[in-house]
């Protein structure tokens, strides 16, 4: 009985630990699309539309060393509250004013995708 | 109102007919614009975020409330591009040996019209205003900046650049060019998208920031300066 409940009560920590720390890349990569290849580029290669005229450059978000080298609370940090929250530029946004929690997850999950998953 | 009546109804007698503004504006403006424009509110925020991609063209729902007449009524008989890289950069944006480039080819000419209808659907659009009440909240009375301090704030501190371009060959291009938005836009409007994008629109491509009015307020009258220098 006891060993039952135990385990009810970890499947269920399973999932709550899941359904808040998990992104769904596929929706993350549809985000941006939208919000970040004008910066980032079409392939994530930070070569994007805008960057002729920047005096600093968009992270290269394929870059595998540069990009494991981040936690993800540091990339959901510098999503949400912008570069100047990491001690970068401003040119990069904060858009926790556009994007809800899960859709700054998903973009996570996306991040992954494109620096470590080829 | 009584003069307007009056004269009516002479015309009237006269056997002209008096095109009052109304059923037959919305009629032409729907058929001629509404097939890329939203007209009505789309009710975005109740909508998912990818709707943004299927726009065809910026919403004119509010138009009353964001531009000058007369700037769209000679914008509608000339109309320069005003976004470099389309109303959804990322469906105009190839990758290219050096970087990203705008596919000019996938960019539409947008339709001129002649000045009667310029005339004509300027007025109809001034009609549509449903967020007065917004506007009339906002207490911004331009004034001047230097426009090197102006400049400093647009780009360096505040990076706005990095989408919107304050000279024809400066600036990013994913956001509408901001060299003519004093000719554009009403002042007010410029005051409010700053401040609250998002209230203009659930999806907005631009990245809403808290800021403070008096930050505000110098941004807005940079792009007055700024745009007042163009000339
Ligand atoms: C206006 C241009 C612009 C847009 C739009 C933009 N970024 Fe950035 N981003 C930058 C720049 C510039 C940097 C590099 C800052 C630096 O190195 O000082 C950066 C850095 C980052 C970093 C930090 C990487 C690191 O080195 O730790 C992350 C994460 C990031 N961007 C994610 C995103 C995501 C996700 C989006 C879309 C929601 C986005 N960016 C949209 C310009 C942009
Ligand atoms: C084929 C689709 C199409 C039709 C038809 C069309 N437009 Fe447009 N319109 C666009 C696009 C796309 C843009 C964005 C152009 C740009 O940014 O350079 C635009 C921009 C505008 C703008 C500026 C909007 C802004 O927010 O900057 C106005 C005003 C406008 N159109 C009015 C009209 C009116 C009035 C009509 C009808 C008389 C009309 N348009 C017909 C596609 C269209
Ligand atoms: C990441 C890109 C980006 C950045 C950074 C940005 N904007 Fe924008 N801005 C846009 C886009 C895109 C639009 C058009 C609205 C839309 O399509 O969502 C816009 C619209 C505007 C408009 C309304 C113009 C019109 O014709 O509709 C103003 C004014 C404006 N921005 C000012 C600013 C200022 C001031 C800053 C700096 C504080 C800034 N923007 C930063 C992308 C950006």
């Amino acid at each position: 009985m006891k060993t039952a409940k135990f385990i009810v009560v970890l499947a269920g920590l399973a999932t709550v630990h899941l359904s808040y720390a998990d992104g769904d890349a596929s929706e993350g990569k549809a985000l941006y699309r939208n919000y970040c290849t004008q910066c980032h580029g079409v392939t994530g290669d930070g070569k994007g539309v805008n960057i002729p005229d920047m005096a600093v450059l968009p992270r290269d978000h394929t870059d595998t060393s540069e990009m494991s080298a981040r936690t993800d609370a540091e990339l959901t940090k510098a999503i949400k509250h912008g570069g100047k929250a990491v001690n970068k530029s401003v040119l990069m946004p904060a858009w926790e004013g556009n994007l809800n929690d899960q859709q700054v997850a998903n973009l996570v999950a996306y991040l992954r995708e494109l620096c470590c998953n080829k | 109102m009584k003069f307007r009546f009056i004269l009516s109804i002479a015309l009237y007698l006269c056997g002209v007919s008096v095109q009052t503004f109304g059923a037959d504006a919305l009629a032409w403006t729907a058929a001629t614009c509404g097939g890329c424009h939203a007209l009505q509110d789309p009710l975005y925020d109740q909508k998912p975020v990818d709707e943004r991609a299927n726009r065809k063209a910026p919403p004119l729902f509010y138009a009353g409330n964001k531009f000058r007449r007369d700037w769209l009524v000679s914008w509608l008989q000339k109309p320069d591009r005003i976004r470099p890289a389309g109303y959804f950069p990322p469906a105009h944006v190839v990758s290219g040996p050096d970087g990203d480039i705008v596919d000019e080819t996938s960019l539409q000419q947008h339709p001129d019209f002649t000045q009667q209808e310029a005339v004509r659907a300027a007025d109809y659009l001034m009609s549509l205003t449903p967020y007065t009440a917004r506007l009339d909240e906002i207490e911004y009375a331009p004034g001047s900046i230097s426009w090197k301090m102006g400049n400093l704030n647009f780009g360096k501190f505040r990076g706005c650049d990095a989408c919107h371009r304050d000279a024809p060959d400066f600036g990013g291009v994913s956001g509408p060019e901001l060299y003519t938005a004093w000719d554009r836009l009403q002042p007010k409007f410029i005051f409010s998208f700053i401040s609250n994008p998002a209230a203009w629109d659930a999806h907005t491509l631009m990245p809403h920031v808290e800021l403070n009015p008096a930050v505000v307020k110098k941004l807005a009258d940079y792009l007055k300066v700024n745009g007042e220098d163009e000339e």
